[in-house]
C-alpha cells in the first residue's frame, strides 16, 4: 500500500527523522493559512499524489509570498497529475502539502528496500541526491553505497557511520544522518514497509540535515496488525476498477487493453495475458479469482470486468484443481444470469470432472464460444473480438 | 526416486483442525500420503479422519517420528509455525499458506539458520502448492490426478501455471519424477536454484520443466546453475511478458522492479545459458517432448 508524501513525513518524524515545518491544505485558502502558520517569507506548495516524479509535470512549485501560495495550490487542486509513473489517465490532487522552503547546500539519497538477494533489509545511499534512483544506478552508479541489515540485532549505529562518511558528510554532520538511518530502519521493521525513500536528504546552509521528500511503502499481508496504517489509504489515488476489485476481495490489476480476463491463479493469469498477447490481442485486465471459484466469485468477477466499458469480449480459463469443473460451470450460469454478458465470451475449462462442466455449459443454451486448452482459448477469444469489431463496423456502415 | 518426498516420508499437518486444513488433509490421505499426525495447539488428543492430533510439533515427533510437515495456518500465525517445525527438527516443511507477512518471513530465514546445515529445515513455499511425487506423496493442495508418475521434474512460483504444465505433458503421455511448487512470495524457503540442485542429483529425473514470473532474481541465479552445473535438459517458461512495470501481479513477488526482472530479460537470461524456451505457455508440453526426444 501506498501513501502519501505528508503522511511518510508525520511518520518519519515520530522515528526521529526532522522534516521541514509544514501543513496540509484541502483549499487554496488553506494553504494560504498554512503559509502564514509556518511563516518565513518562501515556501514549496506540493501536490499529495502517489507517485514520484512530481516536480517534473509542475506539481511541486516554489513561491514567495501568500498570494502566490494560494494561486499556486489552486491550479493545482483538481488537476491530474501525468507522470512517468502514474500512466496516461494521471492521478487527481485533492490534497496540497505547503512546506517552508529550506537553503539546500547538498542532496543527498537514502532508501531503504525489501532486499530479494539477501532476503534482508537494505539501506541503499547515493550522494547524487534528487535524481530518481534509477537514474542514479545508471549515470552516476559509483556513487551508492549498499549496506545490509542483520535482521536479528537491527541495523548498527557502525554501519550507518560507514554510509554517512562513505558520503563524504561532514563529521560534525554525520550523527545526525545516522539517527536519521537508524529511525527509518526502526519504522520500516515496526510498521512493516517494503520500502522507505528520502529523496533527497539535504544539507542546509545552518547544517542541518532534512528529509525535503519522503515516500513510503507497506506490505499489504501485514496491513492487520497495523490498523493505523491501513487508515492512510486513499481510494482517489486509485484505479477504480481496482478500487472495487479489492473491496470484493478480488486481485485485480487494469491494463489498456479490450479483452477482459477472468482466471483462477496468478500465473495461470499472467500466462492467459500473454497468450491473449501473442495472439494478437490486447488484455484488459488481470484477474485472479482464487483457488475456490465458488459461483459468487465468479460473479462477481464477471461485474467487475464488465464494468470496464473498454472491454469487448471475454475470456474465462479455469483450471479446476481442487475445484471441480461442473461446480465452476454451474457458477458461470449462475453469474451470467445474473449479470447477461452483451459481448463475446470464450470459456476454457480444465482439470477435475471437465466432461461434466462443459456438457453443462453446452446444455446451457447460452451464447458461449468454447476452448479446449490455453492457445485455442487465446485463439477464439482474439477471433472473436475482431469478427464483433467487423459487425459493428458493418452495423455503423448500413 | 523422486526428490524431497517419497512414499514412506512420514507426514504431520500443521492445522489440521481448521477448515482448510482438515479438507486437505484428507485430500492428502486419499491420495495415498503417509500422513501420521496433525497439529494443533489447544486441540492434542482429538484425532480428524483417523490421524492423531497433538498440541506440539515437537509432541508430534516424538510420538509419530514425522520427518515432514504441511503448514495449513492462517497467515498470521504461520511464520510461527515453521519456526516451531525448524527447531523440533523436522527435514522438510511445505508451508501453503498465502499471505505471510514479509517481515515475519525474514525472521523465518534467519532462524532457520541456527541449526547446523545437517539439522537446518528444509522449506518449500509459503504461498504455493506444495509438493507431488506422483503415485507416492502429495503434500500440498494440487490436483493429484492430473499428474502422471514419470521422470520430467517441475518447479514453479504458480499452482495453476504447474498444473497447466503438468496436464499438458499428460496428453502427450509424459509423466512426473516430482513438482515442486517454490511459491509466489518475495521471500521465500526455496529458491529455483536449490530445487534443481535436487534434480540434477536425481537418478530418476531426466528433464526438468522450470517455470518462472516476473519480479525477484531467483530465475537469474538458477541460470548461473544452468549454466556451469546442470547437465540435464531444462525446459523453461516465464510468465508475465505483458505485465506493466511497477504492479504487483497477483502474487506478492510478482512485480518488476529492477533491472533484470522482467519476463523478457529473464527468458533472455535463460535461453543464454542453453535452457529450450517454451515459446508459449500453451507450449510447454509440447517443448518438453521435443527436449526428450532430443535426448533419447
Amino acid at each position: 500500500m501506498e501513501i502519501h508524501e505528508y503522511q511518510a513525513k508525520e511518520i518519519l518524524e515520530g522515528f526521529g527523522v526532522p522534516v521541514p515545518p509544514g501543513g496540509l491544505a484541502y483549499s487554496p485558502e488553506q494553504a494560504a493559512y498554512r503559509a502564514r502558520e509556518i511563516g518565513g517569507d518562501r515556501w514549496v506548495v506540493k501536490a499529495q499524489v502517489h507517485s514520484g516524479g512530481r516536480g517534473k509535470v509542475g506539481g511541486i512549485k516554489l513561491v514567495s509570498d501568500e498570494h502566490e501560495v494560494e494561486d499556486a495550490a489552486d491550479e493545482l487542486f483538481g488537476k491530474r497529475l501525468v507522470t512517468h509513473q502514474t500512466g496516461p489517465e494521471g492521478k487527481a490532487v485533492y490534497r496540497v502539502y505547503v512546506e517552508g522552503a529550506v537553503d539546500i547546500e547538498r542532496e543527498l539519497y537514502l532508501g531503504f528496500v525489501l532486499d530479494r538477494k539477501s532476503e534482508r533489509i537494505m539501506v541503499v545511499a547515493s550522494a547524487a541526491g534528487g535524481m530518481e534512483i534509477e537514474e542514479i544506478a545508471a549515470a552516476r552508479p559509483e556513487t551508492i553505497v549498499r549496506s545490509v541489515v542483520e535482521p536479528a540485532v537491527g541495523v548498527q549505529a557502525f554501519q550507518c557511520r560507514e554510509i554517512a562518511f562513505e558520503l563524504g558528510l561532514d563529521a560534525a554532520l554525520v550523527p545526525q544522518l545516522v539517527n536519521i538511518i537508524l529511525g527509518c530502519c526502526k519504522a520500516f521493521e515496526e510498521l512493516d514497509a517494503t520500502m522507505v525513500e528520502i529523496n533527497p536528504l539535504v544539507v542546509t546552509g545552518d547544517g542541518r540535515v532534512l528529509a525535503l521528500d519522503a515516500k513510503m511503502t507497506f506490505d499489504d499481508n501485514a496491513l492487520y496488525r497495523h490498523p493505523q496504517i491501513s487508515e492512510l489509504r486513499d481510494k482517489s489515488q486509485e484505479d477504480p476498477r481496482e478500487t472495487q476489485a479489492a473491496d470484493r476481495g478480488l486481485n485485480y490489476v487494469g491494463l489498456g487493453g479490450n479483452i477482459g480476463c477472468i482466471v483462477n491463479g496468478a500465473g495461470l493469469a499472467m500466462a492467459t495475458m500473454d497468450m491473449i498477447k501473442l495472439a494478437g490481442g490486447e488484455p484488459a485486465n488481470f484477474l485472479d479469482i482464487g483457488g475456490g471459484a465458488t459461483p459468487e466469485r465468479v460473479a462477481k468477477a464477471f461485474r467487475l470486468v464488465q464494468s470496464d466499458r473498454k472491454v469487448e469480449a471475454i475470456l474465462v480459463n479455469i483450471f479446476a484443481g481442487i475445484n471441480r469443473c461442473d461446480w465452476v460451470a454451474e457458477g458461470i450460469i449462475q453469474a451470467l444470469e445474473k449479470a447477461p454478458v452483451e459481448v463475446p465470451l470464450v470459456v476454457r475449462l480444465a482439470g477435475t470432472h471437465v466432461e461434466q462442466g462443459r456438457k453443462i455449459l453446452a446444455g446451457s443454451g447460452l451464447p458461449l464460444i468454447h476452448a479446449a486448452t490455453l492457445a485455442e482459448a487465446a485463439d477464439r477469444v482474439v477471433t472473436a473480438w475482431r469478427n464483433s469489431q467487423g459487425a459493428s463496423v458493418r452495423a455503423v456502415m448500413s | 526416486m523422486s526428490i524431497l518426498v517419497e512414499r514412506t516420508t512420514p507426514v504431520i499437518i500443521q492445522g489440521i483442525t481448521g477448515r482448510i486444513g482438515a479438507f486437505h488433509a484428507k485430500e492428502m490421505i486419499d491420495y495415498g500420503t503417509n500422513v501420521v499426525g496433525g497439529v494443533t495447539p489447544g486441540k492434542g488428543g482429538e484425532s480428524v479422519h483417523g490421524v492423531p492430533v497433538f498440541d506440539t510439533v515437537k509432541q508430534a515427533v516424538d510420538k509419530t517420528g514425522a520427518t515432514a510437515s504441511v503448514v495449513l495456518v492462517p497467515p498470521p500465525f504461520a511464520a510461527d509455525s515453521i519456526m516451531e517445525s525448524a527447531d523440533a527438527c523436522l527435514q522438510l516443511c511445505v508451508a501453503i499458506t498465502d499471505g505471510i507477512p514479509a517481515g515475519d518471513m525474514i525472521r523465518v530465514k534467519r532462524y532457520m539458520r541456527r541449526y547446523r546445515q545437517e539439522n537446518r529445515l528444509r522449506l518449500i513455499g509459503p504461498n504455493c502448492a506444495g509438493v507431488i511425487s506422483p503415485g507416492k506423496a502429495l503434500l500440498g493442495i494440487m490436483p493429484g490426478h492430473i499428474y502422471e508418475p514419470g521422470a520430467v521434474g517441475i518447479v514453479g512460483r504458480s499452482g495453476t501455471l504447474g498444473y497447466e504444465a503438468a496436464a499438458q505433458m499428460k496428453e502427450l503421455g509424459i509423466g512426473v519424477s516430482t513438482s515442486v511448487g517454490i511459491g509466489g512470495d518475495p521471500i521465500n524457503g526455496s529458491s529455483f536454484l536449490d530445487v534443481l540442485r535436487l534434480f540434477e542429483a536425481d537418478p530418476d529425473t531426466k528433464a526438468v520443466v522450470m517455470i518462472g514470473e516476473i519480479g525477484g532474481p531467483q530465475e537469474a541465479e538458477a541460470a548461473e546453475f544452468l549454466r556451469d552445473h546442470m547437465t540435464k535438459p531444462v525446459v523453461a517458461y516465464v510468465a508475465g511478458l505483458s505485465a506493466p512495470k511497477g504492479r504487483r501481479m497477483g502474487h506478492a513477488g510478482a512485480i518488476i522492479s529492477a533491472f533484470g526482472e522482467s519476463a523478457s530479460e529473464k527468458v533472455e537470461i535463460l535461453r543464454d545459458v542453453g535452457a529450450t524456451i517454451a515459446p508459449t505457455p500453451a507450449e510447454i508440453g509440447s517443448s518438453v517432448a521435443e527436449v526428450l526426444s532430443q535426448a533419447a
